[in-house]
């Protein structure tokens, strides 16, 4: 069992800044996600804590210990490649084995641990096989046994899932998730992929151009974001983001559109200043398209995703995604009026692309 | 642009048949999308059409007439590919505009202009007309190469996956731009892609092509709901669709292995054994629903949540608007949408209703 702390965590690569000073502790069982585009950080951070990359200053904790200067095999951590790196000439079970064989583990201990992780992701079948012989899916079920078998301190997995095709993708999200529930590891996950970051993390770091823009669980980056990129980067497709002035009480948007702001935010917003510019944000479904709608856009496109219907709307050029009933039908160039859900409204400065908190919200 | 018609074709390679005898028609101005896994055949049927390879068996027509004599030039098809090709040392105006300067159009240079900068215009590139292609990112190329296809009025556009090496975020925004396009100039378009949510919510029509067969052809909204089989059923939708055995017990349907059971449908006739289709938005939480659950997991996307259903020894996905405050391990009650429900039989065909 494990809790990591990054204080003050930074990387140079020469010039190149890499990972600008982070903070994070990652509590004991935990399953935080670090998630941002390619070339953020992200992989460096994860690198750093199993010992694989130097770090220029700063220090990292393990249960309190400093393991900055640790090698990365007496750190006790597990670390998780792409599954597919498995031993070819090898049998699944003697790929599993393989680290315990390694140490020099009893064969009865080793016996013992391997009935335990067998029984935990089902795959007694599989120990028999070659990875030739072997799934994708299931070739990521042993690698992912072969990590478990060594009872680490703590799990360190980068894309593990980045390899496999979307529906694969999906199962094996739903399966490492509830062998976390089971195992209660410490485990730190990277992904560029917002939707398995969302699905599977307690926390989420949104890193961008080497800082982390926003530690939250799911909840709080999807509905409070920071700034505007974790706004566009968290759902897809994120949310609106709609340029306006604001004066008392309301926001003048594109097309002579009026978007009245909320109480909670209007104390907010006039010390904030009139007639000053202001980015209004909301997710797709806070669009509730209405006869009496005080705003309206034209129909760009609309499109069908099985379950529901998403209107893209533009508001004088500005394109507002609307999540829609699957039974809407509209044609290209209506006119669509609509409110916004008063409750998911969000604002943020477009100089500093920070969000606009507001003083008083009743949520 | 034109009727495309697509007669009992069939194409081997070395023994090998990579399409076995398919035929479906893309109308004047319809947005149609071939959809299948890596390998079903939808590239060449596409090579097909652009005349790049050659049919053993079957026709192609354009407007009722074969176009079997007609060499690929002949053909009059505008191509885009996943890989965007452009000449990396011209800008992006004469790379729009070389389409246009071919010695068989003869097309005057003030018209160029004109169609250029209208294309340009529409796929939001306006401002980079004078940048070497070189350097454009992965996106802008793309754009770039779309726009080479949409400055001729060609017979039909064909485009291979030209999304799949964008990012997620272009991919969606690109979709958008294309599918407004296609609307507003109602040009005939055969769209090839392995990706179920470009098919969706792009495609007037969709072909679901397997292993050289088309299992189903129709608009997303019947490939969403009456699934032709159990492989198209899990194709499309996301979280997949719940695909579950069944049986029939004392006139009442069975989800095996669970506490599921309800009426036979009136309309349907159903063997003694047979998989149940069921989409999990159609899996309702609901505390006076029949059946009783306990929530696996939960995977909180933002717009919606997935919920892990257990009932039984079977795991039922449902999925519910914005973040539940509901917990793992929970009781719940739920109920299930019987109109919306999908039967296939032992070889995984519809059983009709």
């Amino acid at each position: 069992m494990a809790t990591i702390e990054l204080v003050q965590v930074e990387k140079k690569f020469g010039d190149f800044h890499a990972v600008k000073p982070v903070n994070l502790t990652i509590n004991d069982g935990e399953f935080v996600v670090l998630l941002g585009p390619s070339g953020c950080g992200k992989t460096t951070t994860l690198r750093m804590i199993a010992g694989l990359e130097t770090i220029t200053s700063g220090k990292i904790l393990l249960n309190g210990e400093d393991i900055t200067d640790k090698p990365a095999r007496d750190r006790d951590v597990s670390f998780v490649f792409q599954f597919f790196a498995l031993y070819p000439h090898m049998t699944a079970k003697g790929n599993i084995i393989f680290p315990l064989q390694t140490q020099g583990t009893s064969r009865s201990e080793i016996e013992q641990r391997l009935n335990e992780v067998v029984k935990m992701l089902d795959i007694q079948y599989l120990l028999h096989l070659r990875p030739g012989a072997l799934s994708s899916g299931d070739q990521q079920r042993i690698a992912l046994a072969r990590a478990l078998i060594r009872r680490p301190r703590a799990f360190l997995l980068d894309e593990p899932l980045g390899a496999l095709d979307a529906d694969f993708r999906e199962t094996m999200r739903a399966e490492i998730k509830s062998l976390h529930l089971r195992t209660k590891a410490t485990t730190l996950y990277v992904t560029h992929d917002q939707i398995e970051a969302m699905a599977m993390g307690d926390r989420i770091v949104v890193m961008s151009a080497a800082i982390v823009q926003q530690v939250g669980t799911p909840a709080e980056v999807y509905h409070d974001p920071n700034n505007m990129f974790v706004a566009r980067f968290i759902g897809s497709p994120g949310m609106n983001l709609i340029p306006g002035t604001y004066s008392q009480g309301s926001v003048q948007l594109p097309g002579n559109n009026v978007c009245p702001v909320p109480e909670t935010y209007r104390s907010t917003l006039d010390k904030y200043g009139y007639d000053k510019k202001v980015v209004v944000g909301f997710r797709p479904e806070a669009v509730i398209p209405s006869a009496n709608g005080v705003l309206s856009s034209q129909v760009y496109s609309q499109d069908l995703h099985g379950s529901y219907t998403m209107i893209n709307l533009s508001m004088n050029g500005e394109i507002i995604h609307g999540r829609v009933e699957r039974s809407a039908n509209y044609a290209i160039n209506d006119i669509v009026r609509f409110d916004i859900r008063p409750d998911m409204i969000r604002f943020f400065d477009p100089e500093t692309e920070s969000a606009i908190k507001a003083e008083v919200r009743n949520v | 642009m034109s009727n495309v018609d697509l007669n009992n074709i069939t194409k081997r390679f070395k023994g090998v048949t990579a399409l076995d005898h398919i035929s479906f028609d893309i109308k004047n101005g319809e947005f149609f999308v071939l959809l299948g896994p890596t390998g079903a055949g939808k590239t060449t049927t596409l090579r097909l059409i652009a005349g790049l390879e050659i049919l053993d068996e079957g026709d192609i027509s354009f407007d009722g007439s074969s176009i079997a004599p007609l060499s690929p030039a002949e053909r009059d098809v505008a191509l885009v590919f996943q890989q965007y090709s452009l000449y990396p040392l011209l800008n992006v105006y004469d790379n729009l505009a070389s389409p246009l300067r071919s010695p068989l159009r003869k097309t005057s240079e003030t018209e160029i202009r004109k169609t250029v900068e209208d294309v340009a215009g529409k796929l939001r590139i306006g401002h980079l007309l004078k940048r070497k292609a070189s350097n454009l990112s992965g996106g802008e190329m793309q754009r770039v190469a779309i726009g080479r296809a949409l400055v001729r009025n060609p017979r039909i556009y064909l485009m291979d996956e030209p999304l799949s090496n964008l990012d997620a975020k272009l991919r969606e925004a690109l979709r958008i731009e294309l599918k407004h396009l296609q609307k507003t100039q109602e040009s005939t378009t055969l769209f090839v892609t392995h990706d179920q949510i470009e098919a969706m919510t792009m495609a007037d029509r969709i072909a679901v092509l397997n292993q050289g067969n088309i299992l189903q052809v129709g608009s997303p909204y019947e490939i969403y709901d009456h699934p032709a089989t159990t492989f198209v059923a899990q194709l499309v939708g996301t979280p997949r669709i719940n695909l579950l055995a069944g049986e029939i017990h004392d006139g009442n349907v069975l989800i095996k292995d669970s506490e599921v059971k309800f009426a036979v449908p009136n309309e349907v006739k159903l063997p003694s054994s047979f998989t149940l289709g069921l989409r999990p938005e159609n899996v309702h939480l609901d505390d006076a629903g029949e059946f009783s659950g306990v929530i696996e997991l939960l995977e909180p996307l933002g717009v919606e949540t997935i919920l892990h259903i257990r009932s039984g020894k079977q795991v039922l996905l449902s999925v519910i608007a914005g973040i539940t405050p509901r917990k793992m391990g929970e009781n719940i009650r739920f109920s299930i949408v019987h109109e919306r429900l999908s039967f296939f039989d032992k070889e995984g065909t519809r059983i009709v209703t």
